[in-house]
């Protein structure tokens, strides 16, 4: 079956596609540039707005946020209702600017999925592949957890695993790219850890995947400073993970058949870049350190 | 306009050329050599699945990111996202577009049939990890599991093993958490055909993942003192519908026995 083509998001001017304006909406509305176009979705909005002022009352830094964050939560805790109607305002504006307008390729899409990628990102909010990538529906079958990790085939059982037979045998993906990205919080935990110390935290149970990728950075990178360490460590994590995929074997197979390409990726957020390679399969049997082989790698900023 | 590495090398060797007007002739023609290598180089059309993600990428950072300095500014140093999510890794059900999560809006886990399995430190670490941080280290204060309609994952679950199918390395290992929701499922509506009994189970799965949740003890300890909700949802995309409920618990005022005189 023809994958659908992408929806477009940029074909239609602002007024009429509040989806733009929602994602221009709360930090436009407070600098004003969008407030006379978008009055008719102030009815919608003013709840999200009464939540964005709430959130933006402080940077929204990781250890800066404590009393912010209590004064929220007691409040949305009590008065459920805020989160329901957040969440009814927010799916009313999807099915009214993009399932209704686009109901054919929805009706497509109810019968069957025939996406073209299989990607793994972190779960991290700010990385959503699609708002990056803008992945569409029928796009990419997506699995996100902590740090985008693939674990190999020799550890047994994992939802990523699962996820990964049945993209590869079931759905027939044709890519699989692996996400990695600036900042992220599994890695510094991995960076972070005593050798081994796994003991009571799921976060250093889980990260521990990566700790090859950790060894590489450290000796890479060693007279660097500790974010750099960890910059290091989220790239090769990502070439770890993908020589993971190929431990799959009926994965391994695809590859060499040039049925099935992968891809690593990491997007830095700080200065808005994106960077991609591609597994090259044969050299990668050639290297004798470990290492994988890339080829047309491209970066964009 | 975002440009290929490719380009800007074309542009730094250029800039070279025209600047050492001194370099010797072997080197110069090295220089000229490399440019026209580049350029036939970012010439070259890429895959379609390549270019794919690149046209998404450009969209984002020209629409998107570059429009909304202050927000992304304020993203890279940090996230304080009001929802976990989790949602079903199908292509269809992506949180981000139904329910229009901005970033820093959702921590998101993607998995099959949109399950949490109990606490188990050895066996499910990867979702425990997902809990651990958004929990402990993002404080996130509500909690939303989404089914949705006609998901593989609850199929399999449904028709497995009694379809006689060979099963799977993982796919079996990882859906039969569900098992409880199955249960339940095949008692409360025996008599339905399969197809409806799936779309019960898809609801009752969200159901029984949010029980599983109240098994780690950050949650547990979050709902106790009211700083955590639990929702459910389900997205049907057939009838282009969502459900949303919460998971309450309630424990009644006590009532108070008087003592016995004899």
């Amino acid at each position: 079956m023809a994958a659908p083509a992408p929806f477009s998001l940029s074909s239609d001017h602002l007024a009429s596609n509040p989806a733009t304006s929602k994602i221009f909406g709360p930090a436009a509305l407070k600098s004003g540039k969008f407030e006379q176009t978008h009055f008719r979705f102030f009815t919608a909005l003013r709840r999200n707005q009464a939540f964005t002022l709430k959130a933006s009352m402080g940077p929204p830094g990781f250890t800066e946020k404590l009393n912010n964050k209590k004064l929220e939560t007691l409040t949305e805790a009590e008065d459920g209702c805020d989160v329901f109607n957040d969440l009814k305002d927010r799916f009313l504006s999807f099915k009214k600017n993009k399932y209704l307008k686009n109901i054919e390729q929805f009706e497509n899409l109810a019968k069957a999925q025939a996406p073209k990628f299989m990607v793994i990102a972190c779960a991290d909010s700010r990385v959503c592949p699609s708002n990056i990538l803008g992945f569409q529906p029928g796009d990419a079958f997506v699995i996100r957890n902590v740090a985008n990790l693939v674990p190999p085939f020799e550890s047994g059982p994992s939802e990523t695993n699962a996820a990964l037979e049945f993209a590869v045998n079931t759905l027939l993906v044709e890519n699989i790219l692996v996400i990695g990205h600036s900042c992220c919080g599994g890695i510094r935990a991995l960076m972070s850890m005593q050798d081994n110390d796994v003991e009571n935290s799921f976060i250093k149970s889980w990260v521990v995947v990566g700790k090859n990728a950790r060894i590489k950075a450290k000796a890479a990178a060693s007279n660097l400073s500790f974010d750099q360490q960890c910059t290091h460590c989220e790239k090769e994590s990502i070439n770890h993970s993908l020589m993971n995929l190929l431990s799959y074997p009926w994965i391994e197979e695809k590859v060499a058949n040039e049925k099935l390409s992968i891809h690593g990726g990491y997007y830095d957020f700080i200065d808005c870049s994106f960077e991609k390679w591609t597994l090259d399969y044969r050299g990668t049997k050639l290297e004798e350190n470990g290492g994988i082989a890339a080829k047309n790698k491209i970066f964009w900023c | 306009m975002s440009k290929q590495s490719s380009e800007l090398a074309v542009e730094d060797l250029k800039k070279l050329l025209r600047e050492k007007g001194n370099l010797d002739a072997v080197a110069a023609a090295k220089v000229e050599e490399l440019i026209a290598e580049l350029q036939r180089c970012y010439l070259r059309p890429f895959d379609p699945a390549v270019q794919r993600i690149i046209d998404g990428f450009t969209h984002f950072k020209i629409n998107n990111f570059d429009q909304n300095p202050d927000l992304y500014g304020q993203l890279a140093n940090g996230q304080s996202p009001k929802y976990l999510v989790f949602a079903c890794s199908d292509s269809r059900v992506s949180p981000t577009t139904i329910l229009n999560f901005q970033p820093g809006e959702a921590f998101m886990v993607r998995n099959i049939a949109n399950m949490v399995p109990p606490f188990n430190q050895l066996r499910y670490s990867g979702v425990g990890a997902a809990i651990e941080y958004a929990i402990t280290a993002l404080e996130v204060p509500n909690i939303l599991v989404i089914g949705h309609s006609r998901c593989g994952g609850i199929q399999r679950l449904m028709s497995h093993p009694e379809d006689g199918s060979a099963p799977f390395d993982f796919i079996d290992d990882w859906v039969k958490i569900g098992l409880p929701a199955k249960l339940k499922v095949l008692k409360e509506h025996e008599g339905l055909d399969f197809k409806e009994q799936c779309k019960f189970c898809e609801k009752e799965s969200v159901n029984n993942s949010l029980v599983n949740l109240r098994t780690y003890p950050y949650v547990e300890t979050g709902i106790r003192n009211k700083s955590i909700a639990l929702l459910g949802g389900y997205y049907d995309f057939v009838k282009g519908e969502f459900k949303l409920w919460k998971y309450d618990s309630h424990i009644t005022e006590p009532i108070t026995i008087p003592p016995c005189t004899h």
